[in-house]
């Protein structure tokens, strides 16, 4: 009973406090026992079975920790709660745990199983927090777990556990960097994902694990250029910085003719004056420039993509976040033309009205920024006045950006200005006010004399600071024009007397010293006083007055020789040893002794030679081969892990590269992703009904739809629906264009290069480079014009990667180099694969009477072996004399006819899909073409050319048949990624003398391969894929197809599915996935009474889905 | 990004410290006290401080440093920006952001920097979110959880972050619905003696506080939108459809939040609400000084000026002051030589006036600069921009909701100088 009254007593107490407080515990006295005793309370409300009581003294730990208080000690009783059902209590031990683990690496293993278990879990939100906790304990034990748990998350259904799988990566790579290589494939993969959600999460994660890896970026890049502005703020900083790295590395320079022309104007405008410096640089900058652009004499058009960065990322100038906004700007200063950066201004200056920490990083920025762009800034001069309110460093920075847009035009406002601030009571203030003032004037060559005019006066004002940083500022200032200030150098010669400040002191006596031929007379008193003072003067003072005697020794010797021996011997004993050192030099050096050196002739030149004047710049000059916005900017110096902003490329990498990705099914997946989303809504929590949102949130969804919806709410679902079909295809519009741009500069590019086609070329080469092609699939386009543009570095990764890969691939390897060789197969392989065939037909017999589970038709691949299927595949394209029984015998497939022997002159074509996967590229769905030569002459050359192609679509052309003899037929294999479109392939194909336009189009039910899923799986699936992905027929089965064996073939026959096991036998149910992204494609069909039965197809993709079930529904009506 | 948190008040005290990676010793914070230490004023420490392994990144906010321990690149103005959200939550949950709401609810607070960032990423940052996640406390829940020992931990776990609308929360249900905006407009401006402006604009902000049940899609449009020169956005704002038709289609949020802000083309001449007639002598033998101040209305577009209030900040040199304020209060401080006169409403018929002298430290070279006056305003019922909402308009739900604007234009950096100006 004692336990229970001791942690009343504690409740008591902290209840009585309203919240636990540690001030007044006596632990924090730091009586040791007490600090036990204090503990064992706290075990003991952990172990007890009341979830307040655990609650309670979980809150108190948490508030330990919080205070950097120790409570290792409690970590075996706390972990033990880590399975606590009371969701506050699990919440507070995982933020225990997470912060203690790593101490206690034993005892932590002990919860892992908790969370391994969490990972299961049916609940997204579950599976996400579990694995949140688990990548964040920080374990080395654990690594394999943790990696295992990363990959399942990253293809997890739903978006947000991915989403923490990519926050997960840069912790498991930052505790074990050996595990970098797994991760990028993980990144690689969650980069290829469409949500919003994952996008920002997943580049974090590539720019802390692998940010050298660009490469990844190709494919991804348009998907990211379109997704950005709904994904969440923190991703859109992160996503724009690594673009515009990336950008750096893919495009080009898009001011390069733009300096060649603005040159010779910007200089008359700004530059009059020699002195300007800044411009000159500039100058310089563009003479360069200038050369490249006239070696290259190309005119520069800007890539489409480029284009598309800078249109998508504009409207985010808007964002409320400062962060978002910088990002930006910083992206426009460094890719965009120069006549279009000036946009990014108004934003920034927009910021300076934020927080001042805000202000202090905008401004750095700006600083830089005007230093390149002055114009740019020019407009917003008034919002970088100082006000008196302002904090010194922001002061100081405003005072920057007002100096550097200083020109001609505004430097009589900017001076006024100026001259306000010397007033300040601010002094460091003035001082950088006075440094600033010298900076204009020898900027600006007319307003010289008015500035120094203007720092005289201040050589009387009663504050020494100010006195001093003039004479600084005019020293420098002088320095420039000696000859006709003489009368200044007089002035500032009497104020030795009352100025104390060092520095002002040194500055004065030098110039009389350099100068002392204009001040004759007066130079040999200063000196005199100054010999009087010398031992009280500081150092630098001390120097200077050597200095000032040696130079009037040697113009002025008569009057100054017994001065300058005094002031020599004081400083030869001097505390200083560079004094010391100075003294005794400049003894050596003037003085002609016997023994004196070779030098001291030379000393008059020495002293007095012509010091170049001084160049006041700007801190921030150059500043911006940092990326702007970044840490190593501010600081200007390199942070760590910070990525250089690579330059320009001279010739721009192939634009092709980022093609692989269809740019119009992206956006619809993406959106239709979103839809998903919405229908989980209902499935995941069962405490919200349908009423969660019909909107899609996407900015452009609701353009047309806004004033409808309002008259006619009960309508808005589908109208939303139109409206947004139509903002695609607008945008698909826009996109064609680009695509179509980019095609015909690229196909101009090969044109110029290579009049003969890049594959025909590359098929002289030898078997090993084309397999390597081939092995490569859709990246073969993109190597093929590298190696024209001579990109080293891109080529030689992608060279040795197909290395590997041949190596792994050696079986596949002989099997092309014997389809090359064009041999007869041995016949044992064609007994194999007409037993698959028979195999495949007894299957189906089978089904008639064992109705349950059993594969169909097609799913022949499903139990042979994937190099089997590609053996065999290999050897019947091959095979001219088994090619037709390959197609005939089986119920499935259909021959089309590509091109008639009539208008082929003799050459007949036939196509039809094979249904089985394309090795080279699995994206790609079969073709298998039948040549057959009726003319009484032999064909050469069988080839594709030019294939016109709907954006996206791509092609894999099957190897040139050098000869078909005459009265021969042959079949080739060919692959094509449709885009999961029905839309037409269209290309040449091309004999020796002709050439004929054919296409291909396929049925929707050929761009889909089986999917093989339980029953249980097929449901869950379902339920993600309803309302608007679900569509559902009813129909009346034709006469000859009531019985479910007949169903089961149509269904198949029509479409390339797989059938899934079912309970029920009044249904039958078909699975697929599209071949070009993967979606999944449910096919029910449910019979009822008599003839009746209800069609329902489930497919993320609607148009898909509406197209097959047409397609099916005439299958079976029949 | 982020590595670890310390918040550390005036005193030099670190009264929290939240760490997301490997724990950081708090020793690394006496890099911070020595450029604060350096610095003087709060305000003068610099927000980005380097020391030998870490970068500190810091913002000061309601007398808290809320300093950020940074190992590698990352935008600072990420993390500032994140660190102030991180304030404006405190704000939103405890009312205030002080050291003692943070002391008192520190369990809250420890939840909420756990759920803001994930490995330092900020995770979820949206207000809604997190209320789902954790309830903000009541005087009514607390004293609840105290006697029943239950959490404030939502039961539920949060949908929001999974949909595509992440700033509003599901299932909203309000008895009544409504919403109001609040168009505030600040002016900055700067005065010279004679009362010609130096530099005049106008910001302003859209603030809305909406308690609509569901997920209404609000259309708000404006009179005169070309008034509008720049503007930022909450999230919420449909980007294109402000591009294209300059009206603000949205999903709001539930509660409060900042819907836009704005700054007036700049071409519109700013009307000026008062004027200030001023002298301000310091003599130079005598060790005193003379100050007469008259403020009157100007354009105020027949409102009533309110709140007004006159600060000077005074010359070092100024020991105390003798006035007469026919209208309202002054205070002088004489140890931050602050002299505050609050007036209260503006009158037009009878003008308030502050005249008296001033007694200078004896001995002490007359003081070379004249102060500036800064001066605080308010006007109700009045958007000085001219600036109107057309209409509200909802769609998607089908209920009647309530619907306000009020409009408010205040004094922002409104300075008005002692000397004359030469523009």
């Amino acid at each position: 009973m004692s336990t229970s009254s001791a942690f009343n007593d504690e409740k008591g107490g902290s209840s009585s406090a309203g919240e636990p407080e540690y001030g007044h515990d006596p632990a924090s006295g730091g009586i040791f026992s007490s600090d036990y005793k204090r503990h064992d309370d706290l075990k003991e409300m952990l172990d007890s079975n009341k979830d307040s009581l655990k609650l309670e003294a979980m809150k108190r730990i948490v508030a330990m920790i919080a205070r950097g208080k120790n409570a290792s000690d409690l970590f075996p009783a706390v972990v033990k709660n880590v399975a606590c059902k009371n969701i506050e209590v699990k919440k507070l031990v995982y933020v225990y745990l997470v912060r203690y683990a790593e101490e206690q690496q034993d005892l932590a293993l002990l919860s892992i199983s908790t969370f391994q278990r969490g990972l299961k879990d049916p609940n997204q939100l579950i599976r996400a927090s579990a694995l949140r906790v688990l990548s964040s304990i920080r374990v080395t034990i654990i690594v394999p777990i943790m990696m295992l748990a990363i990959k399942e998350a990253a293809s997890d259904m739903s978006p947000y556990v991915r989403k923490t799988a990519a926050h997960a990566i840069p912790k498991l790579y930052s505790l074990d960097p050996e595990q970098k290589d797994q991760l990028i494939e993980v990144i690689e993969k969650l980069l290829a994902d469409k949500t919003t959600l994952v996008a920002g999460s997943v580049v974090m994660a590539f720019e802390e694990v692998c940010p050298e890896r660009i490469d990844l970026i190709h494919k991804n890049y348009r998907k990211l250029c379109n997704l950005l502005i709904d994904v969440e703020e923190w991703g859109q900083v992160v996503i724009i910085n690594m673009l515009t790295r990336y950008a750096r590395t893919q495009f080009l320079n898009p001011n390069i003719n733009e300096s060649l022309l603005e040159e010779g104007g910007e200089k008359a405008f700004y530059g009059s004056d020699d002195d300007d410096d800044d411009d000159d640089d500039d100058d310089d900058e563009e003479k360069k420039a200038e050369a490249a652009a006239l070696a290259k004499r190309k005119p520069y058009v800007m890539d489409p993509d480029h284009r598309l960065l800078l249109r998508n990322t504009k409207p985010l100038l808007q964002s409320r976040n400062a962060a978002v906004v910088m990002a930006v700007a910083q992206l426009y200063f460094h890719l965009a033309p120069k006549a279009e950066v000036g946009v990014i201004a108004k934003a920034l200056v927009r910021l300076m009205r934020s927080h001042s920490e805000v202000q202090y990083v905008v401004l750095q920025n700006v600083a830089t920024m005007t230093i390149k762009r002055r114009g740019m800034f020019e407009p917003y001069l008034k919002s970088f006045y100082i006000r008196s309110t302002d904090p010194t460093q922001i002061k100081i920075l405003k005072l920057e950006v007002l100096t550097n847009l200083a020109n001609e035009t505004n430097i009589s406002t900017i001076l006024r200005e100026f001259q306000t601030y010397i007033k300040s009571m601010d002094k460091d203030f003035v001082a950088a006010t006075i440094q600033a003032i010298g900076r204009c004037a020898t900027n600006i060559g007319e307003v010289r004399d008015t500035c120094l005019n203007g720092l005289v006066q201040l050589l009387s004002n009663r504050d020494e600071l100010v006195v001093a940083e003039s004479v600084v500022v005019i020293k420098k200032l002088l320095q420039m024009q000696p000859e006709q200030h003489s009368d200044i150098i007089k002035h500032m010669a009497k104020l030795t007397d009352n100025i104390q400040v060092p520095m002002a002191r040194a500055s004065i006596l030098w110039l009389i010293g350099e100068y002392c031929e204009h001040v004759p007379k007066i130079a040999p008193d200063v000196l005199r006083k100054m010999a009087k003072t010398f031992t009280n003067e500081e150092d630098i003072v001390k120097l200077q007055i050597i200095n000032l005697a040696a130079k009037l020794y040697l113009t002025n010797s008569k009057q100054t020789k017994l001065l300058t021996q005094y002031v020599l011997n004081l400083a030869k004993y001097d505390q200083n040893y560079d004094i010391r050192d100075r003294a005794r030099f400049i003894r050596q050096l003037i003085v002609p002794t016997d023994k004196s050196g070779a030098l001291s002739k030379y000393a008059k030149k020495l002293f007095l030679a012509l010091k170049p004047a001084p160049v006041l710049e700007s801190p921030f000059k150059d500043r911006d081969h940092f990326q702007l916005g970044s840490l190593s900017h501010l600081l200007n110096a390199k942070a760590g892990g910070y990525q250089e902003l690579p330059d320009w490329p001279e010739s721009a990498p192939d634009p092709s590269v980022r093609n692989v990705e269809v740019p119009e099914w992206t956006k619809c997946t993406s959106r239709k992703e979103r839809k998903e989303k919405k229908v989980e809504k209902p499935f995941y929590s069962d405490s919200e009904g349908e009423s969660g949102p019909t909107e899609s949130a996407d900015s452009e969804s609701d353009s047309g739809s806004g004033s409808q919806s309002g008259s006619e709410e009960s309508g808005s679902g589908s109208e939303s629906e139109e409206s947004e079909e139509e903002s695609e295809s607008e945008e698909e519009e826009e996109e064609e264009e680009d695509e179509e741009e980019e095609r015909a500069k690229k196909k101009k590019k090969v044109d110029k290069s290579k009049p003969k086609k890049p594959e025909s070329a590359e098929s002289d080469q030898s078997s090993g480079e084309e397999q390597k092609r081939i092995r490569k699939g859709g990246k073969d386009r993109r190597s093929g014009t590298e190696s024209e543009s001579e990109d080293e570095s891109e080529s030689e990764s992608s060279e040795s990667e197909s290395e590997s890969e041949e190596e792994s691939e050696s079986d596949t390897d002989i099997k092309k180099k014997k389809k090359t060789a064009a041999s007869k197969p041995p016949p044992k392989q064609t007994k194999k694969e007409s037993k698959k065939e028979t195999k495949e037909m007894s299957l189906l017999d089978l089904d008639d009477f064992e109705p349950t589970p059993s594969p169909q038709v097609t799913p022949v691949n499903s139990f042979l072996s994937n190099s089997l299927v590609t053996d065999l595949e290999g050897l019947s394209l091959t095979d001219t004399v088994l090619a037709p029984t390959t197609i005939a015998p089986s119920s499935s497939v259909r021959l089309y006819e590509l091109l008639h022997r009539i208008t082929g002159e003799g050459l007949a074509v036939e196509y039809c899909f094979s249904r089985q996967p394309f090795s080279p590229d699995p994206h790609m769905v079969a073709v298998q073409i039948q040549f057959t030569n009726n003319t009484t002459s032999e064909a050469k050359s069988l080839h594709i050319e030019e294939p016109k192609l709907q954006s996206g679509m791509r092609i894999k052309e099957f190897p040139e048949i050098e000869v078909l003899p005459a009265g021969e037929s042959v079949n080739v294999v060919m692959g094509i990624d449709f885009c999961d479109s029905t839309q037409a392939a269209n290309f040449q194909l091309c004999t020796h003398i002709r050439k004929f336009f054919v296409s291909i189009q396929p049925p929707v039910g050929e761009l889909m391969t089986p999917a093989f899923l339980t029953e249980n799986e097929f449901k869950k699936e379902q339920g993600q894929l309803m309302g608007m992905n679900e569509i559902s027929e009813k129909l009346t089965l034709g006469e000859k197809c009531q019985s479910e064996h007949v169903i089961v073939e149509r269904v198949t026959s029509t479409a390339n599915l797989s059938r899934v096991p079912c309970g029920s036998d009044k249904e039958s149910r078909f699975a697929g996935k599209t071949v070009s992204s993967g979606s999944l494609v449910l096919v029910t069909v449910t019979r009822k009474d008599g003839a009746g039965a209800l069609l329902t197809v489930n497919c993320e993709k609607m148009v898909i889905g509406t197209m097959l079930v047409k397609d099916i529904l005439q299958a079976l009506t029949q | 990004m982020i590595h670890s948190l310390f918040l550390i008040n005036n005193a030099g005290d670190i009264f929290l410290e939240k760490h997301w990676k490997s724990v950081i010793s708090r020793s690394v914070c006496d890099y911070f006290f020595e450029a604060q230490d350096k610095a003087g004023e709060p305000d003068n420490v610099s927000p980005v401080i380097r020391t030998p392994h870490h970068y500190l990144i810091n913002i000061y906010r309601e007398k808290i440093f809320f300093v950020s321990v940074i190992q590698t690149e990352v935008p600072p103005l990420f993390v500032i920006e994140f660190l102030h959200r991180v304030a404006e939550m405190f704000q939103d949950y405890f009312g205030e952001c002080s050291e003692v709401a943070i002391k008192d609810n520190v369990v809250i607070v420890y939840e909420l920097l756990e759920e803001m960032l994930d490995n330092g990423f900020p995770l979820a940052t949206e207000s809604n979110i997190l209320k789902e996640l954790i309830k903000p406390p009541t005087i009514l829940r607390s004293m609840v959880n105290t006697i029943t020992g239950s959490s404030n931990v939502g039961e539920t776990l949060p949908t929001g972050q999974l949909s595509t609308i992440p700033w509003r929360r599901a299932g909203v249900k309000y008895t009544n619905n409504e919403a109001y905006f609040d168009v505030v407009e600040e002016i900055d401006a700067i005065l010279d003696k004679s009362g010609t402006t130096v530099f005049a604009e106008i910001q302003g902000v859209i603030d809305a506080c909406v308690k609509l049940s569901g997920m209404p899609d609000l259309t708000l449009s404006f009179m005169n939108p070309r008034l509008l020169d720049d503007v930022s956005f909450h999230p919420c704002v449909r980007f294109k459809r402000w591009e294209s038709e300059r009206v603000l289609s949205f999903i709001p949020p539930d509660g409060n939040f900042r819907l836009m802000s704005y700054h007036v083309n700049a071409q519109n001449l700013v009307a000026i609400p008062v004027y200030v007639r001023q002298n301000i002598n310091f003599f130079e033998t005598g060790s005193s000084g003379r100050v007469d101040i008259t403020v009157g209305p100007k354009q105020t577009m027949g409102k009533t000026v309110e709140n007004v209030i006159v600060t000077i900040h005074m010359p070092k040199v100024v020991l105390s002051a003798n006035l007469t304020a026919t209208q309202g209060t002054y205070t002088y401080d004489p140890v931050t030589k602050i002299l505050v006169w609050d007036i209260g409403k503006l009158n037009q018929q009878k003008l308030p006036n502050l005249k008296g002298s001033l007694s200078l430290q004896s001995g002490a070279p007359k003081p070379e600069e004249n102060p500036s006056l800064n001066i605080d305003l308010k006007i109700q019922q009045l958007a000085i921009s001219g600036l109107k909402v057309n209409r509200l308009d909802m769609y998607v739900e089908k209920y009647k909701p309530f619907k306000g604007v009020k409009y408010v234009t205040k004094a922002g950096k409104f300075q008005v100088l002692t000397v004359p100006s030469h523009v």
